[in-house]
């Protein structure tokens, strides 16, 4: 950087810079909110959905596992847990917890009632058929 | 000290290293349960030990970033602070909301510190890294709110610098964006979406303005380059951070069912994310090889060209190694990440406020630098918790790629834990890795209390 570049011309760049993908971001989020409808699932958002995600989250889930590979490391990814698992593994494994077993991770009990679980089942349900781009690779998650 | 009023620095300075000195604990705890399950089950199970990390991490960050802009702005601006009396106040205000949160954490379930918080209200908890309690949320925006008004006002008053120009940009970006925790909606996607704006443009944009600010300001103070050279490196440092960490969000909307698009968005300007930190590890090198002064605080332009070093290793090659979409289809969300979060946290903001610190502190104390022997155990901290980092960030590699090979990779996929239970070798190593951290951390602790043969300049 010699002497013909100078500060207030770096200054110039910066701001120009910034303002322009600034906007560019900004339309690349409006074209993406006006294709959202058709990828995320949003049709199979029930009030029974809305209640799983605030159980997620007021329990802190994320916390240990994974949703579409965002979170903690700890414990297997959830988004696709519908599919590898099912409904009835998915409520009979989090009533079981802890498992106790020395040495081993341990998952904390809820005490959450059956229409939670029911709750929860679907969130996970609906979380496993938004449209991922084919993430994760298999279901192993 | 230049100015009376930069004293309100020093208690954010030792809340800092204090709440970092937790993090590490609390660190140290997960580390364990990740090779022994039940370590400390039910007491603190391993989600409520990782909230307490990252959060102590933020939060000790953002009384670094407080107190170099307290110490910063006056002498930038060549005026005392608007208000001290409300810097302190936020000051008690802030440490006082984050002990209680964090003893929150600790002390109920989570569900039941949601409830008693008034969750219900506005739904916001239970998202990485935005974990807190609503209240602690508004008083997270009111304290921000009124710190910028301190600062603002300062600068209004004083002599404009480009840096001081920056780190206010950087600190009224970083309150902005932090509105997006207040949104979060039923629908995941938009959720997910949205809270990246205060995550993603948090970590790989506006904060990368205070930390270039910072650091422009410690090399001016240590290497006595002319500050038009400094400053109009800085504006290239942050165009280039801004110009690819903007649309660089879209690194995050490969798989979370946003349109297959942002896989070329993002995978092509994130890849360019490297660049501002490389030529951030230039600059620092560049200037204190054009020094025009030997500085006495020799640990603070270690800590300075330690920043540069690191932050590019951490964000800018650890980013890149996982940044592009067809790698990262196979490494989202595995060890590969915590990797790369570790040595990018540490390495760029971590490093950065131990930078300022070390610049600041001595004289804050009432000397330009401290006794050789304090600055010769502060070096070796800097060397023992670097290493360690690199040595952690390396373990957490090795995990992450056999565990891309073998539960994502291979033509027979196996399950998560069985997994991680091949991993475990490596697990443990990081753990041992991350005791030699916490060894460094006491040993910078204690070097704020060697004495030596002082000589008492004023700065």
């Amino acid at each position: 950087m010699s002497g013909t570049f100078t500060k207030s011309m770096a200054r110039n760049v910066f701001y120009g810079g910034t303002v322009f993908f600034i906007l560019l971001f900004l339309a690349l989020t409006f074209d993406s909110m006006q294709t959202l409808p058709k990828r995320d699932n949003r049709q199979a958002l029930t009030e029974q959905v809305a209640h799983g995600k605030k159980l997620w989250e007021t329990n802190n889930c994320i916390g240990c596992h994974t949703l579409l590979g965002e979170g903690a490391y700890f414990a297997p990814e959830l988004g696709n847990v519908y599919v590898r698992r099912g409904p009835d593994f998915i409520k009979a494994w989090i009533k079981s917890q802890p498992t106790g077993t020395p040495g081993r991770r341990q998952m904390p009990q809820f005490n959450f009632s059956d229409e939670e679980l029911d709750a929860l089942v679907a969130f996970l349900k609906y979380s496993s058929e938004i449209d991922t781009n084919n993430w994760p690779p298999n279901v192993e998650g | 000290m230049q100015y009376k009023s930069q004293a309100v620095a020093k208690p954010y300075f030792i809340a800092a290293i204090a709440l970092f000195a937790g993090q590490i604990l609390f660190g140290l705890i997960m580390g364990l349960q990740y090779v022994v399950g039940d370590f400390l089950f039910p007491a603190i199970p391993f989600n409520v030990a990782r909230m307490v990390h990252t959060n102590l991490l933020i939060v000790w960050l953002l009384f670094g970033f407080m107190g170099g802009a307290y110490y910063l702005i006056p002498e930038e601006t060549e005026t005392e602070l608007y208000s001290p009396k409300l810097a302190l106040a936020l000051f008690w205000i802030f440490l006082v909301a984050g002990a209680l949160t964090i003893v929150g954490y600790l002390a109920v379930p989570y569900a039941t510190l949601a409830q008693i918080t008034g969750n219900d209200i506005l739904e916001t908890m239970g998202r990485e890294f935005l974990e807190q309690p609503l209240i602690t949320k508004i008083g997270i925006v009111v304290v921000a709110l009124a710190f910028l008004f301190n600062i603002s006002m300062t600068v209004l008053k004083g002599r404009k610098t480009a840096i001081s120009l920056v780190l206010l940009m950087g600190l009224w970006g970083l309150a902005v964006m932090f509105l997006f925790s207040f949104y979060n909606p039923d629908n995941l996607v938009l959720d997910k979406f949205y809270w990246w704006w205060v995550v993603h443009l948090w970590v790989e944009g506006v904060w990368e303005l205070i930390l270039g600010a910072l650091l422009a300001f410690v090399l001016i103070k240590v290497t006595g380059v002319d500050r038009e050279v400094i400053e109009k490196w800085l504006y290239v440092i942050i165009t280039l951070t801004l110009v690819t960490g903007i649309i660089g969000t879209g690194h995050h909307y490969f798989w979370i069912g946003t349109p297959g698009y942002w896989q070329w968005w993002g995978s092509i300007f994130s890849a360019l994310e490297p660049i501002p930190f490389f030529a951030m590890t230039v600059f620092a090198f560049n200037m204190v090889n054009r020094r025009r002064r030997e500085h006495p605080n020799k640990a603070a332009t270690l800590w300075a060209l330690g920043t540069g070093v690191m932050a590019f290793l951490g964000a800018g090659v650890w980013g890149f190694l996982h940044t592009l979409a067809p790698v990262n289809y196979y490494t989202h969300g595995t060890q590969i990440t915590a990797a790369h979060g570790h040595m990018a946290f540490y390495g760029a903001y971590a490093m950065v406020v131990l930078c300022i610190i070390s610049y600041a502190m001595p004289v804050l104390r009432g000397r330009a630098a401290n006794p050789n022997k304090s600055q010769v155990l502060e070096m070796w901290s800097f060397w023992l918790m670097t290493v360690s980092m690199v040595f952690i960030t390396l373990f957490l590699t090795a995990a992450g790629i056999l565990q891309v090979w073998l539960q994502r990779f291979s033509d027979a996929p196996q399950a998560f834990m069985q997994v991680q239970d091949q991993v475990s070798l490596f697990y443990w190593m990081r753990e041992w890795a991350g005791v030699v951290f916490l060894i460094g951390l006491i040993a910078y602790i204690a070097s704020f209390f060697v004495k030596g043969e002082q000589e008492t300049v004023a700065a």
